[in-house]
């Protein structure tokens, strides 16, 4: 969802748009087609020619998404980043489907920064970019026409060669053919005569009913070969002549700068070949990571903190508990007489919620490769935001955007952690080659404290809830959020609407359940602690809070779970169905054994225009809670890749089982307290649930998001289960048994 | 200070720190690529590497330590259970991001050597150490009891 908001603020005058060029005029401007014409030299803004993702060959079909070469193989030009989500394999399937190519002779690789051309076309294509689990919606059509063009050239020029009629060649698996005249011919034999041909005005794209690709359970990644055996290659292992690896030496509190530095000793270290300031710290350069570190062990650095956050998260919640619902607080939603009816109800719960900051925490820690020139700037880069990363190295360096060619490169992770407006990491890889004058290239590494410590943090959140059933059976819903906001005072404050970040408040129960009384506000925190998004946004804690509460306010109606929330689904027939599906797939029907520390327990959201339904089956044991089995119902439109669709479930899944069970981030004094693994901790294979069960909504929808929306409905139906297992309200994360106990044997007495 | 590492059965001289830890001796001297960076603290099992058949993690194993030892890395795994892992990985579609997969690889080879058979509970026990923010966990279970199926097959055609 990141963006979704954007679109709003595009403005198609000074950028052209895809979708505001014709058909005809879009293929043209973008398609090389062997003729030596190529990108940059007809399409206004763009990127020059060295960036077009293949020089113009004459033996190839060269097209902005497909490349056909003469040894067969095909090659999808990917303008979304891979971060384990499968772009690399669900994008290629949807032009191999088109084209009817083979699965075997699909190849992959990623754009070059350029827009329009690889605009994203959720964030009104004027930005290149990946997120909110928009890579498959905004690319279908994109790439169903690609492919199906592609194959209609290859069919012409198959024609021309055979004198026959186009319309009696069949293409299947790679090969054409014409029954009658007794010719076949692969891609890669027609390749250099299709790029003769011109370019379709209009080609017919497939009836879905007949896809075999598109939906097919069996296939393969396309990195997975690669990722087995350790051969992909990431921002980290990226080795160019003469280069150097940099580790910086950021302040110790966020918004601190430096004072002054003394690197002398760093400077003895050997290895160490030079020590420079950037805008963000100090920066140790050296000829291998080992003597990067050690230098920075040796750098001493005076910070000035006159502008530093100096509070702990501790003072931070207790501020956040004070402000909610007070006279800064902006309305979300405001619905029917929701104060009347919760004074008048017969069934009423309460909750307050609290959720710690979050590192995405990424196993490859943020790492950039830069090669600078005086007028080229090179960036290698697990790349999420090539647009926004293209300007910032830019500024860093005194080049203008165009002139810095950003190569991205597969990224061991990112959880939204890439896409900052900042670009921090590349912006810092930038500045130092600027500062050492482009003598070496330079490959920054964070190391992993640098990631745990260094911000950009799902934001600290505090929500207070009060939801009620009147005596006419209509829900009434009250909700005080508090939390920082993630785009304000960054170029996509656009985003927000009437004093609203719906980065920080969307998917509330009154918009994604039929509440007649509603009233939602959201208080902005101001806190000099960088946020970001992270792994489905607003929706980590939005879900839990709703999910939480509607299956309370059931329990005290002393209606089941999953019926009650059918009962207020009325309007939204998608969630309906994906929880219905999950029902029936979990057994919900059946009788449940409890007793032993055994629970169960449900919850539905819709986010990135998908719907995930959960049941969750626990044990809980002393203060510890075991996850035995989780069944899962998404439905996200079409399932271009179902084995990926499943894949981003279990990923989601236990994503937000390590913030559930594990996941926290706190400040002392402004200082962060934990630095690795060992004090924040996540989700391992012992916590992992035995069985995960995936089922996908059959539809015939346009596809929609898979990498985020799986996250957010685990961690409340784990606090579901756990309360239906022991009578604990779990209302904050990470889940704290032993505190909650305390809670709960304090109000009881 | 001269070194002599011998990696997937090839001697290198290196001038390095002793005290380097073997990650960054093998991928920024040798360039092999392969081992990952997660953590330098043990924490994480992305650098886990073989050295004399025994998983270790080379982010906090001084480069000094390895010397007159046999290192595998995940470019040299060679090992039947090491290629049995690598097939049930690419069948089972278990990386993501696969970043950490060089070592789960690694992990998994090793565990299957000593263990032909291991229950979940073992897969778990000898897994623990390897994070994946990806949480590929489900399918790497699966994986390591579908290689595990192949060998003891293979072990059966040959017997």
């Amino acid at each position: 969802m990141y963006f979704r908001h954007l679109e709003d603020n595009a403005t198609p005058d000074s950028v052209p748009r895809p979708s505001d060029l014709t058909r005809r005029e879009f293929l043209t401007l973008t398609t090389v087609a062997g003729t030596g014409l190529t990108l940059g030299l007809v399409l206004p803004g763009c990127t020059p020619k060295s960036q077009s993702p293949a020089a113009a060959a004459a033996d190839r079909l060269v097209m902005p998404f497909v490349r056909i070469a003469p040894d067969n193989t095909v090659t999808v030009i990917c303008k979304h980043l891979e971060a384990g989500q499968g772009v690399w394999t669900g994008l290629p399937a949807i032009v191999a489907e088109e084209l009817d190519a083979s699965w075997d002779q699909m190849r992959v690789e990623s754009a070059p920064a350029q827009v329009p051309l690889y605009g994203n076309l959720a964030f009104g294509g004027k930005i290149q970019g990946t997120g909110g689990s928009t890579a498959t919606a905004n690319s279908w059509q994109q790439l169903r026409q690609a492919g199906a063009t592609a194959r209609a050239m290859l069919v012409a020029a198959a024609a021309k060669q055979w004198n026959v009629p186009a319309a009696e060649i069949t293409v299947s698996e790679g090969v054409l053919t014409h029954a009658g005249a007794g010719r076949k011919a692969t891609f890669g034999e027609l390749a250099a005569r299709a790029a003769q041909e011109p370019v379709p005005t209009a080609v017919n794209l497939k009836d879905p009913a007949t896809f075999k690709i598109v939906g097919n359970e069996k296939l393969p990644r396309l990195d997975g070969r690669a990722k087995s055996t350790g051969k992909q290659q990431f921002a980290i292992d990226v080795m160019l002549p003469g280069m150097m690896t940099a580790v910086v030496m950021r302040p110790p509190r966020f918004g601190g700068k430096v004072s002054t530095f003394d690197a002398t000793k760093a400077k003895a270290v050997p290895g160490v070949v030079d020590v420079v300031q950037i805008p963000r710290g100090v920066a140790v350069v050296a000829r291998d990571m080992w003597s990067a570190k050690k230098g920075r062990e040796a750098l001493t650095v005076t910070w000035d903190e006159s502008g530093a956050e100096k509070r702990g998260t501790t003072e931070l919640m207790k501020e956040y508990r004070a402000m909610a619902g007070e006279k800064e607080a902006v309305s979300v939603v405001r619905r029917g007489e929701a104060e009347a009816a919760l004074a008048h109800a017969v069934h009423r719960v309460e909750g307050e919620f609290e959720f710690p900051y979050l590192a995405h925490a990424s196993m490859e820690p943020l790492t950039a490769v830069c090669r600078l020139a005086p007028d080229k700037c090179e960036v290698w880069a697990g790349c999420q935001f090539q647009t926004v990363d293209q300007g910032n190295a830019a500024a860093a360096v005194g080049l203008k955007p165009a002139q810095v060619f950003i190569n991205t490169l597969a990224a061991g992770g990112t959880f939204g952690r890439r896409a900052n407006p900042e670009s921090d990491y590349i912006a810092e890889v930038a500045s130092i080659a600027k500062a050492t004058e482009g003598r070496y290239p330079v490959r920054l590494i964070w190391t992993r404290e640098d990631d745990i410590t260094g911000g950009r943090y799902r934001p600290l959140n505090y929500h207070r809830v009060t939801a009620a059933i009147g005596k006419d059976g209509k829900v009434a819903y009250r909700q005080r959020i508090v939390g920082q906001s993630i785009v304000a005072d960054t170029p996509f404050a656009g985003m927000i609407k009437n004093g609203v970040d719906p980065t920080a408040v969307d998917g509330s129960a009154p918009e994604q359940y039929d509440v007649d009384h509603a009233d939602v506000s959201w208080s902005r925190a101001k806190v000099g602690v960088p946020v970001l998004w992270w792994r489905s946004v607003e929706n980590t804690h939005m879900a839990f809070s709703k999910e939480v509460m509607i299956d309370e306010l059931a329990e005290a109606a002393r209606r089941d779970p999953v019926e009650f929330r059918l009962s207020l689904l009325g309007k939204h027939p998608r969630a309906t169905g994906a929880l219905k599906l999950v029902a029936e797939k979990s057994g919900w029907d059946k009788p449940f054994a409890k007793g032993n520390g055994h629970g169960r327990g449900v919850a539905v959201h819709e986010s990135f225009g998908s719907v995930v339904a959960q049941v969750a089956e626990v044990t809980v044991s002393g203060d510890k809670i075991s996850i035995d089995r989780v069944v899962c119902a998404v439905d996200c439109g079409i399932a271009v890749t179902p084995d990926v669709v499943k894949a981003q479930m279990q990923s989601g899944i236990g994503y937000g089982l390590s913030a559930a069970l594990s996941g926290r981030i706190t400040l002392t004094d402004g200082q962060v307290d934990q630095t690795n693994f060992h004090q924040y901790q996540v989700l391992r294979i012992n916590e992992m649930p035995r069985a995960i069960e995936v089922y996908i909504v059959p539809s015939t929808n346009p596809p929609s998001g898979v990498g985020e929306p799986g996250t957010p409905p685990i961690a409340p139906a784990v606090a579901n289960a756990v309360r239906s297992a022991t009578g604990i309200r779990l209302h904050s994360m990470p889940f704290d048994l032993a505190a909650a106990r305390r809670g709960l044997s304090q109000k009881a007495t | 200070m001269a070194i002599t590492l011998n990696v997937n059965g090839k001697a290198q001289e290196l001038d390095v720190d002793p005290e380097m830890p073997l990650l960054w001796a093998i991928r920024d001297h040798l360039q092999l690529t392969g081992t990952k960076f997660g953590c330098g603290m043990a924490l994480c099992g992305a650098c886990t590497v073989h050295i004399d058949g025994q998983p270790t993690r080379s982010c906090v194993t001084p480069v000094s330590a390895a010397q007159g030892r046999q290192v595998t890395t995940i470019e040299g795994l060679a090992t039947p259970a090491g290629h049995a892992v690598q097939e049930a990985w690419v069948n089972l579609n278990v990386p993501q991001c696969g970043y950490c997969q060089s070592g789960q690889v690694m992990s998994a080879a090793a565990l299957l050597a000593s263990n032909s058979k291991p229950s979940d509970a073992d897969i778990d026990s000898a897994m623990a150490g390897n994070i994946c923010r990806c949480a590929t966990y489900v399918r790497i279970r699966a994986a390591i009891h579908q290689a595990a199926e192949t060998l003891s097959a293979t072990a059966g055609g040959h017997g």
